[in-house]
């Protein structure tokens, strides 16, 4: 499957909250398949890229240029929250909200929510209030839902943050498998070994600033900047 | 309605004797339902209700006249209950309908407004719920007043003839709730906007959608904010009042019929509608709360 | 399901027809009201003419302005100076006098102004002045405050003080503050009697002359207002007028007293 997001080219851009720089300036090119980590330290302005690259953070400066235009380019595009955002209704109509939004048949959209359900070991629980699903069930809920639209990109940020190895790697193991299917990866993490097992592509950031990128294996074996040597070592970095 | 409340059998040129003591006989004897004669006196007067004929219940005379009052309310509500009283039944129903409807009416209006300023920003948003939420007290005796200006004969929708009929009480009441349906409903959606926003923004939703949804999943809340609408317009009186016209077989209902009582000094039959109107209340919160509660979509 | 259930109770609830036939609305005074006398004739009204009489229940001054307004089809009052006024506005073109009733003197038992011993009305309130017993005053515009606030006038009395309150409420609600507050207060008959909370209160002086009391019924002049039921007025107004009513009037008692003296002229 060819991507139509991409070639992605980021120029300056730059986001602020009241006068403060959160991110940037920002200069980012991304191209071809595969998962991009984005690494960092607490307040490198990791969740604020990912939004911003999305489109829900203010761009005040700069440009953000899809391959597409910006209308296929949103609606091809899904975010996955460090806190997964529940609608309060039942897992099945988590799955289904999406679909209907986007004027899928309600019969349509039924039937593909409960396929993807039972693919992601959701299927037992469809009519259960997704509010009283564990934190792991949330998760894969959130990211089954944020797939089930067949997105070309898809933003994860922190996906694995709160959860214990059991739930991790379920999550992993269905984004190894959407990789597969030509769906690109961007993700921040701070789990060094989710990202050296999922990585091809790293985006190492500081301070609001993309402090070096590259493809994932020589960035982990032979980082060119001292920060990011200090930061792999797990030297607190600032 | 009149109550059976007989006049104690004071005449203009009756000598009555001022002895200190003799103001609790008077008091006494001026409980004439004890007596148990009708007031009308002739049969083909009698105009069949219950409310008019009352019977006695036996109270503690010696508690003093207001705990007796209380007794007697009680007492008279459980019969009107128990007999199903025409007179009550149909005041009854009729501020049910009253209230309900307006309710109704309300909800379609305050609802989306809610909703609406709730993901809509735009410049006197602020402003625009400062002051709903400024008319959530909005004293319903003025309410009152500005409908029956506007839908007096002489004044500038006199034309429809909805002066004195249900439908301007109908509207009085949608007016008075309005505000404090919106205000309520719009702390809840506030409170979901801000859980929902990124996700909905991510998801790319109009709206449009977004109002629907909102408004979809915060349904439950939204039952309370209909709830308090509902308690504010049933125990109305003020504007009702004055727009209805408080008519018998008409525009009367519970309130009304109560400041009529009290208006007669017949303390007891109003208490007997208030219990009345309270437990109506109260039944009203439970059925919706029970419909509610039988939705299988679980709980929030 | 459930929704649907509900959406269609509360559609019936909105839409039931729940009044339907002739009816005409007729603004009377709360005395009238009071004294129960609506309460029969209205069912006779009712089985005679096949009309259903809607009753606002306000002080002469509101009926009166109802009337202007256009809002009510006819009006059944009680105050000479404002309904003259009301027929030389043209807001009706003639009133019939039906019946009378009289005002009363009401104060606390002990009658500490001593008011029961007087003579004649004015001299009764002339004593409760004097002795700045507290009186309590209708204070709302309608035919009893009108006819309280004359008897003042023939008095050579301007009521003034802390004595003297003005409650601006109906009647019944006004006897129930002079019963708080064991006043002397003027009151129609019919109301007084059927007044369910009289307290230490007690029936002191009556029967002067100047307290009687005429009712009149004036029928809306369509010429005002277009909308107004004119023919169905004029035929309640024939029925008033009636010996059938007049006999109605005179029987009806409270306590074996007569209240109402029926003089409508034929």
């Amino acid at each position: 499957m060819v991507n139509q997001l991409f070639p992605l080219t980021v120029r300056g851009a730059t986001t602020r909250h009241r006068g403060k720089t959160l991110v940037g300036p920002i200069d980012l090119d991304l191209d071809g398949q595969g998962t991009c980590v984005v690494l960092g330290p607490n307040g490198a302005g990791k969740t604020t890229l990912l939004r911003l690259l999305h489109g829900i953070a203010r761009l005040n400066e700069g440009a953000i240029t899809w391959a597409c235009d910006q209308h296929a380019a949103q609606t091809s595009q899904a975010f996955v929250f460090q806190r997964p955002v529940m609608l309060r209704r039942s897992v099945l109509e988590n799955l289904i909200y999406p679909l209907r939004i986007r004027g899928v048949s309600r019969s349509e959209a039924r039937d593909r929510a409960e396929r993807w359900a039972k693919r992601a070991g959701l299927g037992s629980m469809l009519d259960r209030p997704a509010t009283f699903l564990s934190g792991g069930e949330q998760q894969k809920l959130a990211l089954t839902r944020a797939l089930i639209m067949d997105p070309q990109l898809v933003f994860l940020d922190e996906p694995s943050a709160s959860l214990d190895g059991r739930a991790t790697r379920e999550i992993e193991n269905i984004l190894a498998d959407t990789q597969k299917t030509g769906t690109r990866l961007i993700l921040s993490t701070h789990d060094m070994g989710q990202a050296r097992r999922l990585a091809d592509q790293v985006i190492f950031m500081l301070g609001g600033r993309v402090h070096e990128t590259g493809p994932a294996a020589p960035f982990f074996e032979n980082p060119q900047t001292l920060e990011a040597n200090a930061f792999l070592n797990g030297d607190i970095v600032e | 309605m009149t109550c059976p409340s007989l006049a104690v059998s004071v005449h203009a040129g009756q000598a009555i004797s001022r002895a200190a003591d003799q103001r609790v006989n008077l008091t006494l004897a001026d409980r004439p339902r004890q007596q148990g004669r009708d007031r009308l006196g002739n049969p083909v007067e009698c105009t069949g209700s219950a409310l008019r004929n009352l019977p006695v219940f036996a109270g503690d005379k010696e508690e003093g006249r207001r705990l007796d009052d209380l007794w007697q309310g009680l007492m008279q509500a459980i019969w009107l209950v128990v007999t199903l009283d025409a007179d009550l039944v149909e005041i009854s129903l009729r501020s049910l309908q009253v209230t309900l409807s307006a309710l109704a009416f309300a909800c379609l209006v305050a609802m989306p407004l809610a909703a609406l300023l709730t993901v809509r920003r735009f410049r006197l948003r602020r402003s625009v719920i400062a002051v709903m939420n400024a008319l959530m007290g909005l004293p319903p005796v003025v309410v009152g007043l500005v409908v029956y200006v506007l839908l007096s004969r002489s004044g500038p929708l006199g034309a429809l003839g909805l002066l004195f009929t249900p439908w301007a009480m109908i509207i009085a009441q949608m007016i008075v709730i309005i505000p404090l349906i919106a205000s309520i409903s719009h702390q809840s959606l506030r409170d979901l906007w801000f859980e929902y926003h990124d996700l909905l923004i991510s998801m790319n939703v109009t709206r449009w959608q977004k109002i629907t949804t909102l408004l979809w999943d915060a349904r439950r809340a939204l039952l309370t904010a209909a709830l308090a609408g509902f308690g504010r317009g049933i125990g109305e009186v003020g504007a009702i009042m004055i727009v209805g016209g408080n008519i018998d077989h008409a525009t009367r209902v519970l309130t009304s019929a109560i400041a009529l009582e009290t208006g007669k000094g017949d303390f007891a039959l109003a208490l007997a509608l208030g219990f009345i109107l309270i437990a109506l209340a109260i039944a009203v919160n439970l059925v919706i709360h029970w419909l509610g509660r039988t939705e299988r979509e679980g709980r929030w | 399901m459930i929704r649907a259930t509900l959406t269609t109770l509360l559609t019936v609830m909105v839409f039931a027809p729940a009044w339907a036939g002739d009816t005409m609305r007729m603004a009377v005074t709360t005395s009238f009201h009071n004294s129960g006398l609506a309460d029969v004739l209205l069912p006779e009204i009712r089985a005679d003419l096949d009309l259903e009489v809607q009753l606002l229940v306000v002080g002469t001054g509101q009926a009166l302005k109802l009337g202007r307004a256009g809002d009510v089809d006819a009006i059944l009052v009680h105050s000479r100076k404002a309904e003259d006024a009301f027929i030389a506005d043209g807001f009706a073109t003639h009133r019939r006098e039906i019946m009378y009733n009289d005002f009363v003197i009401i104060g606390p038992q002990s009658d500490p102004a001593g008011a029961g011993n007087a003579i004649t009305a004015a001299e009764a309130l002339n004593r409760v002045a004097a002795n700045q017993a507290a009186f309590v005053s209708r204070g709302d515009d309608s035919g009893t405050h009108k006819m309280e606030l004359s008897l003042w006038a023939s008095a050579g009395l301007v009521p003034e003080g802390n004595w003297y309150k003005a409650v601006g409420a109906g009647m019944g609600a006004a006897l129930n503050t002079a019963s708080g507050l064991d006043a002397y207060i003027l009151a129609d008959r019919a109301s007084w009697l059927n007044f369910g909370n009289k307290g230490g209160l007690a029936l002191l002086f009556a029967g002067d002359p100047v307290l009687f009391n005429q009712y009149a019924y004036l029928p809306v002049n369509p010429d005002k207002h277009p909308h107004v039921k004119s023919d169905i007025a004029m035929r309640l107004e024939n029925w008033l007028a009636s010996d059938r009513a007049g006999a109605l009037i005179d029987k009806y008692t409270i306590s074996d007293e007569k209240l109402f003296v029926f003089n409508a002229s034929p």
